[in-house]
């Protein structure tokens, strides 16, 4: 181990975790000093291509309120064969199984590269994964038939052993009978009535009737299982159900001039919340939502059905004037909680062009773990291409999609769990490693994540709860288990344990060895996630002053700077790129809502809580590249000088892509140089662009907004919102002609960010 | 002199105990027989006010020629006492039976359809009457005097006419409006609703396919019926195809509603669970076009009674089905009719869930009309959502047990629909019988939506309704349909004196729409006399209608007073009116002597019938539903009805000539008439039996079951007869066939052997005997009527 570079990207990639400090100071005085939190990024099924499952169980502490996993960090007496658990030190002899066991002969889980490692669960029935459609049919004739297309599509791509059910809505909601020969045979509820759990599962007859007496007892859910006719294995029912799709009409109730379209997707998804309740209780399920307008009816409504009344606005928002708002938001909370509770994850497609009340149900997929796409049009290839990619399978063919997990933390004692930040949903287990401290979904060392896949990251916070003067034993070291229960697309159940562990330093006399160990990157993900956080319930101004002032003491802490003398200040190389991070990020849509509709932020914010470390950065600080004949494509400065007229930029966001033509490029191209053959290498360099952002399209989820552009073309305006607006009408005349674009912004630079920055932090005062 | 019996004098003479001969006291057939000759075959010209027109058992031919025919408009009598004193002393009471859309036979004319232009039709200013003959055209026909208020109305330009020397218009007799008295306007868009010209109407046939009746295998019987019956929807003259649309719902205890749009290649189906609050799921493609929608229709008749087929749901709900026709037809922005064919009692988890509250002990008590009152609540809703839409239900019911029809009827009864029964059926012996109803109520013709005013004038007023029908307020009659068989009777009281030479006028106006879709209003105008003279006031009685009168409002109050108060009244006031003619018209003679009027002198056999009814006869053996049911039936009944129900038609078979056209003369009914030798046919309108004589001649029985004597015939002889090629047994199934065609309703063939058991249900029409469950002979009916007489004039 040389760096901490590399010690960072060895973690990463072995264990998919990134800590923001990986040495941790011993005391909890200490540690709140640092400012940032000790605090990781975990990704539970970072992809391994080559870490093998192996085909057995756990081997697990005896201990009742520990029942930690077996790992490399064990203190093992092979010959008495005995082991001894590091969270709680309790000694537990090795099953029976494990009689073969020595120093030269260790099982897996015991050997330190497998920090990390996968166990596949033999027992338990492995039930099939559900997909249910759920489809507004209240949509214009050709995005209802790319729709249409979409989903027939997609049934070649589902496991064949999958179940899959179909329900659609407009002003009534139609659960589809799937197994019918000869008609075709729906449940129709009303879009107006908000109905139990019960009452929906007795209308559409999966219940029983109880005898008397035995009230109160639930049905048997395989009983209720076998009895759905609303969800069939594909393999039986994808004739039935292409010919379904594909004779899918508009909804047929007359809408009159002046209104929009009545459209009951509350209830739409409280009856598929509920039929999923009643008939597969924990077991894997999506439920996948296809919308293209706002929900304009019964509970759950977010805008009338008067198109002279619009859709809420960050404005109305702010001034309180949003009548549906709180409402919808609640009856969308409860169903999400209670998808969550049985696993069941939802997905929300929205493709329309005025806003589908996202803000109002982001929390179906946020707590679900769903996904959310936000296109145009069904008929986009944003839509088509990203619904395609949600069915990827993996290099073993299988699908890049788990369900059910559950994630448990199980610390050594100094440490103590604060939260998570991600799609997930606690559940509520208060075990000793629980801090009273909450950062972000806090209160418990367990949470479920119904849906997760090879990137979904969560972030995860820690307290460290040691007294200041009781010192850590030397050579200490803090441990942390994440074991992550899962049901695999396969549909068997798996548990992945990963266990790692980070030295100890006294803050007092090793503040440099520990700075040395912040990871700036990873830190300045979770800090944005806090923010984000946040922001969901504070106001935006509040969220920004509290990442400044963190950023401010956190340069004081770690800063080297002379007393009122903002020149002086300087900062070591592991935070040298923070405070441009923090810059992006008080910039990003994320926190600021100027610009976007409510529905873009939540779309944006469900995104930002979900992905790897990578991806997290990008949305923060996008990346751009420069194209030119001065040489190889390099990555450029996100800057308003980097925007030059012979030069092509491509700009990844993470939403968008967007391949920026220069002027003189532009009219280059415009010229058509590139058709003739003595220019050749202009049209290689005009290609050259395309060609990475399509690499860049093809491993995305979702599909990125893609973008070609060109200087004084409207959409240029991606680009300029996201540059540093180093150069603007403002100071135009001072910088020298020829070098970028001025950005017409009263925003702030970095440049003058950082020199306030510089100003606070070494003020005495603040 | 009007108080004698012909061939009877001084008939009951004498002290009761001594044996009387049945045939001096009056007799029915003989009445009607009388009439028939006198009046049969003839032309009956409605020219002249307060005439009294032939019984309705006499077949004659109507000239309107200013009042409404006898066929629309049948009156307890047709001179009105001048006085509400007259009238209270009499105790006559004074009603009209209307029948408003009643059939005409081939040889009358249709009503003539008369527009007034966009104005719409020209009506009094101050009571709204419509233009009719009884208008006073005055100032040279300028203006006009309404005959109903008096007032003083101006003659709109464009219906200008100049007057003859008698006062009449010109074109009096090109304008039927003023020289007929029945005839229909066509009504502007003031008289739809929402202004807006109506849709066509249309029919929603709503199948129960709970267990028993996929079992019964009535649904396959009903969906095989509909693929031939659709084609015959009724259709406005000259039309060429039914503008009628048509619906499909099936339901146990959820509903199934279905999807037959032309454009489909199958049917859809849809399931609505949620009968709390019932909606129509679908809008376009549930009511269609028969004729476009054929294929897809008969695919799904082929398929509704497989689709059940292993189903073993038997509970059921009904509330919610009706008010999904009624939301049906809302969203369709038109009227219609659902024809229901339900099984059981409703006790499925839904509103208007019924509970078994039949209890026997209950009869004969006070709270004995609890039976027959519907459950308060959701179907009183339901009744009001219905007319205001429209809805009429036909309800058919294949019960094998109590269901509470009185509750379940409590719709049908309020929105001029029907209720058919068929206990406990099976597709052999009631299908053909079923489906006779079935496509006689599918073909009749009927008027929509629609709403009757009786419009009199002054001095006397309608004061109460009875019929199928739904009062909103006290004046306007609401029908959401109402057919060729419905009548309703509206009784009316005096304001004022009434003038005998002016007399006194009906008016009654029907707005509805016709099958076609289109609005139109239906006036029946009639003209009675007035008198101060009791003797012309009985002369000019009706006992058909007077009984009709007393049938109905007797069945209404059983509902609110114990059934005993109710006969006690019917006996009060038939030897008070009786007691009233003795004293006042008849000429002195000895008090011992029953002396009856002319007109009325067979009311207390129809008196004596009429207390004998299931309804009115306190008995524990009679089911609960029957008598409900029968209840019902009857406050929709016309006069020819109610008579028939009243006093069945007792035929002889065993010496019909078989040569002859002619039906054969009825005799009375009573078992006195029946010989052992004998065959007999009875019918009432609602069931029929051949009863054969313990001896009847093996000839007859040969050329009739094809079987050599009574003893051989089987059980499935028992319904139907053979189709045999002797002239007996054509002329005998030829006799039936007709009654089946003539009545409204299909009724049942029934065939009994003297002494056997079914006997017993033939028996109980032999109305002129003691009933079976209670009630007098006529005979001794008559002796206790004449005590009550002698009483009241001492």
């Amino acid at each position: 181990m040389s760096t901490y570079q590399e010690f960072i990207q060895q973690n990463e990639d072995r264990d998919g975790v990134r800590f923001s400090w990986n040495l941790w100071p011993s005391s909890r005085l200490e540690a709140t000093r640092l400012v940032v939190p000790v605090s990781c990024l975990f990704t539970p099924l970072k992809e391994r291509p080559s870490l093998p499952p192996v085909q057995y169980e756990p081997v697990l502490c005896s201990r009742a309120n520990c029942k930690a996993v077996l790992n490399p960090l064990c203190q093992v007496d092979f010959r008495a064969k005995i082991w001894a658990c590091n969270f709680c030190f309790q000694r537990n002899p090795f099953p029976p199984s494990y009689a073969g066991i020595s120093e030269v002969n260790q099982p897996a889980e015991l050997m330190p590269q497998f920090s990390t490692i996968e166990y596949i669960v033999q027992r338990g029935p492995s039930a099939p994964l559900i997909f249910l459609y759920v489809v507004d049919t209240c949509l214009e004739e050709e995005d209802l038939q790319a729709l249409k297309e979409s989903l027939q599509m997609s049934l070649s791509l589902l496991p064949p052993n999958a179940l899959v059910g179909l329900i659609t809505f407009g002003r009534m909601v139609q659960v589809h009978e799937l197994t019918c020969e000869g008609i075709a045979k729906s449940y129709v509820f009303r879009g107006t009535k908000d109905l139990s759990a019960k009452q929906i599962q007795e209308m559409l007859g999966l219940t029983k009737p109880t005898a008397p007496g035995q009230q109160g007892h639930p049905v048997a859910p395989q009983e209720a299982a076998a009895s759905c006719r609303f969800l069939q294995p594909v393999h039986r029912v994808d004739m039935n159900l292409t010919d379904l799709l594909g004779e899918l009409q508009r909804d047929p109730w007359p809408v009159s001039q002046g209104k929009r379209p009545l459209r009951s997707t509350g209830v739409a998804l409280s009856v598929a919340v509920g039929l999923l309740e009643g008939a597969f209780p924990n077991t894997g399920a999506r439920v996948m939502l296809f919308i293209g307008g706002p929900p304009t009816q019964g509970p759950g409504m977010v805008v009338g059905d008067e198109l002279k009344i619009p859709i809420r606005s960050w404005h109305d928002i702010q001034k309180d004037n949003a009548r549906h708002l709180k409402k919808a938001t609640k009856y969308y909370e409860a169903l999400a909680n209670r998808s969550a509770v049985n696993g069941h994850s939802i997905d929300i497609y929205a493709c329309a062009l005025d806003q589908t009340g996202l803000l109002e149900m982001k929390c179906l997929s946020n707590l679900t773990g769903g996904h959310i796409v936000m296109g145009d049009s069904f008929n986009t290839s944003l839509f088509k291409q990203t619904f395609q990619r949600v069915f990827s399978k993996d290099h073993n063919g299988d699908f890049r999609m788990a369900f059910g997990g559950v994630m448990e933390v199980k610390t050594s004692r100094e440490v103590k769990v604060c939260g998570a930040i991600g799609p997930c949903v606690s559940l509520h287990s208060k075990g000793s490693s629980v801090s009273e401290n909450e950062m972000g979904i806090g209160g418990t060392n367990q949470w479920k994540l119904c849906s997760l896949d090879h990137s979904t990251t969560l972030g995860v916070y820690f307290e460290v709860v040691n007294q200041h003067n009781a010192p850590v034993p030397q050579g200490g070291r803090g441990a942390i288990q994440f074991v992550t229960m899962y049901q695999h697309s396969n549909t068997k159940k798996r548990i992945r344990v990963t266990t790692i562990a980070r030295n100890w330093a006294d803050a007092q006399s090793q503040i440099q060895h520990i700075e040395s160990s912040f990871d700036q990157e990873a830190a300045a993900v979770l800090m944005a996630r806090l923010g984000v956080f946040r922001a969901e319930s504070e106001e935006g101004p509040d969220v920004l002053r509290w990442l400044d002032r963190q950023l401010i003491r956190l340069c004081q802490k770690f800063g080297q700077f002379n007393k009122e003398d903002p020149t002086s200040f300087r900062l070591s190389e592991s935070l040298s790129l923070y405070p441009q991070f923090m810059f992006h990020l008080r910039r990003s849509p994320f926190l600021q809502v100027f610009n976007n509709s409510p529905d873009e932020s939540s779309y944006y914010r469900h995104h930002f809580v979900r992905q790897d470390l990578t991806q997290s950065l990008i949305m923060i600080q996008p990346i751009l590249y420069s194209y030119s004949f001065h040489g190889p494509p390099e990555p450029v400065l996100l800057d308003s000088s980097s925007i030059l007229p012979d030069r092509i930029l491509l700009m990844d966001t993470f939403f968008q892509l967007v391949i920026y033509h220069g002027e003189t490029i532009a009219q280059w191209r415009k010229a058509g140089y590139q058709e003739m053959p003595e220019y050749e290498n202009f049209k290689q360099l005009l290609q050259a662009p395309l060609d990475d952002a399509q690499e860049i399209l093809q491993t995305r989820f979702p599909m990125p907004r893609y973008i070609d552009t060109e200087h004084g073309g409207s959409q240029a305006r991606f680009l300029l919102s996201k540059v540093n607006p180093s150069q603007t009408h403002n100071n135009l005349y001072a910088w020298g002609q020829e070098t970028g674009a001025p950005i017409l912004t009263d925003d702030v630079s970095l440049q003058v960010f950082m020199d306030h920055l510089k100003k606070l932090a070494v003020s005495s005062s603040s | 002199m009007p108080g004698g019996f012909p061939g009877a004098p001084g008939a009951l003479a004498g002290p009761p105990q001594k044996k009387l001969d049945p045939d001096s006291i009056p007799s029915i057939t003989q009445v009607i027989e009388d009439d028939k000759a006198r009046l049969g075959g003839q032309v009956f010209s409605t020219n002249i006010r307060g005439q009294v027109p032939p019984l309705v058992t006499t077949d004659f031919t109507v000239h309107d020629q200013g009042n409404a025919s006898p066929r629309f408009i049948r009156c307890t009598t047709y001179s009105l006492p001048c006085t509400a004193e007259l009238a209270k002393q009499c105790q006559v009471p004074l009603a009209s039976i209307i029948k408003p859309f009643a059939k005409l036979p081939n040889n009358e004319t249709p009503l003539y359809v008369v527009n007034h232009g966009e104005m719409g039709p020209i009506r009094c200013n101050r009571c709204k009457a419509y233009m009719c003959p009884y208008m006073q055209f005055i100032d040279g026909g300028r203006r006009y005097q309404c005959s109903f208020c008096n007032c003083i109305n101006e003659v709109p330009v464009f219906y200008f006419q100049h007057l003859d020397h008698m006062g009449r218009r010109m074109d009096f007799y090109e304008r039927p409006e003023l020289s007929l008295g029945s005839y229909e306007f066509d009504a502007t868009l003031d008289y739809c609703k929402n202004n807006k010209p109506p849709n066509p109407p249309a029919y929603i046939f709503m199948i129960d396919v709970s267990y028993s009746n996929i079992k019964s295998g009535l649904v396959k019987l009903i969906c095989d019926e509909l693929k031939t019956l659709l084609e015959k929807l009724p259709r406005e003259d000259g039309a060429e195809a039914s503008a009628i649309k048509v619906g499909f719902v099936t339901y146990n205890k959820v509903l199934h509603f279905y999807n037959v749009k032309s454009a489909l290649a199958q049917p859809q189906m849809m399931v609505v669970s949620d009968t709390s609050e019932m909606f129509v799921p679908l809008l376009d493609g549930f009511l269609v076009n028969y004729q476009d929608s054929r294929a897809v229709i008969y695919n799904l008749l082929d398929q509704i009674p497989d689709m059940f087929a292993d189903t073993s749901e038997s509970e059921t709900v009904f509330a919610p089905v009706i008010q999904a026709g009624v939301e049906a037809f809302k969203a369709a922005e038109c009227s219609g009719k659902l024809f229901i064919f339900h099984s059981s009692m409703p006790t499925a988890e839904a509103p208007g869930k019924l509970k078994n509250r039949d209890d026997k002990k209950l009869v004969s008590t006070d709270k004995e009309k609890t039976l027959f009152q519907p459950q308060k609540g959701v179907y009183e809703q339901l009744s009001k959502d219905c007319v205001a839409q429209g809805c009429c239900v036909d309800l058919f019911l294949f019960p094998s047990q109590y269901l509470d029809l009185a509750t379940m009827a409590d719709v049908p009864s309020h929105t001029g629909g029907s209720i058919h029964k068929y206990n406990n059926f099976q597709v052999e012996t009631d299908g053909e019988h079923f489906l006779r109803d079935l496509r006689k109520d599918l073909q009749k013709s009927l008027g929509f939506d629609a709403v009757m005013r009786v419009r009199t004038s002054t001095g006397f007023r309608a004061t109460d309704f009875f019929g199928a029908v739904y009062m909103n307020n006290t004046t306007d009659v609401e029908m959401a349909a109402v057919d060729c068989d419905k009548a309703v009777t509206v009784e009316f009281k005096h304001d004022d004196t009434l003038s005998e030479e002016t007399g006194a006028l009906i008016q009654c106006a029907l707005l509805y729409t016709t099958i076609g879709g289109q609005r139109r209003l239906r006036i029946h105008n009639l003209s009675l006399n007035c008198t101060s003279q009791l003797s012309e006031l009985y002369k000019c009685c009706e006992t058909d209608s007077l009984i009709n009168f007393f049938a109905k409002s007797a069945y209404r109050a059983i509902l609110n007073q114990p059934v005993k108060n109710v006969s006690d009244i019917l006996v009060n006031q038939t030897a008070h009116m009786l007691a009233c003619y003795r004293k006042n018209c008849a000429s002195p003679s000895a008090a011992s002597q029953l002396i009856l009027p002319d007109s009325m002198k067979v009311f207390p056999v129809y008196m004596n019938s009429l207390m004998k009814t299931a309804p009115l006869v306190g008995s524990t053996e009679l089911s609960t539903d029957d008598r409900a049911h029968q209840r019902l039936s009857v406050m929709g009944m016309g006069v020819e009805d109610t008579q028939l129900q009243l006093y069945p038609r007792l035929i002889p078979l065993h010496d019909v000539d078989v040569s002859s056209e002619a039906v054969p003369a009825p005799v009375r009914c009573s078992e006195e008439r029946l010989t052992d030798s004998g065959l007999f046919l009875l019918e009432n309108g609602q069931s029929i039996f051949l009863w054969l004589g313990q001896a009847s001649p093996p000839d007859l029985i040969q050329s009739l079951f094809n079987a050599p004597s009574l003893a051989h015939l089987q059980q499935g002889h028992m319904f139907t007869l053979p189709e045999l090629d002797n002239p007996l047994s054509k002329k005998v199934r030829s006799i039936i066939g007709e009654l089946l065609e003539k009545r409204p309703n299909s009724m049942k063939l029934q065939i009994v052997r003297q002494r056997d058991k079914p006997e017993m249900l033939f028996r109980q029409f032999l109305v002129e005997d003691k009933g079976l469950h209670g009630g007098t002979s006529y005979m001794d009916f008559l002796c206790y009527v004449h005590r009550e007489i002698r009483q009241l004039l001492t």
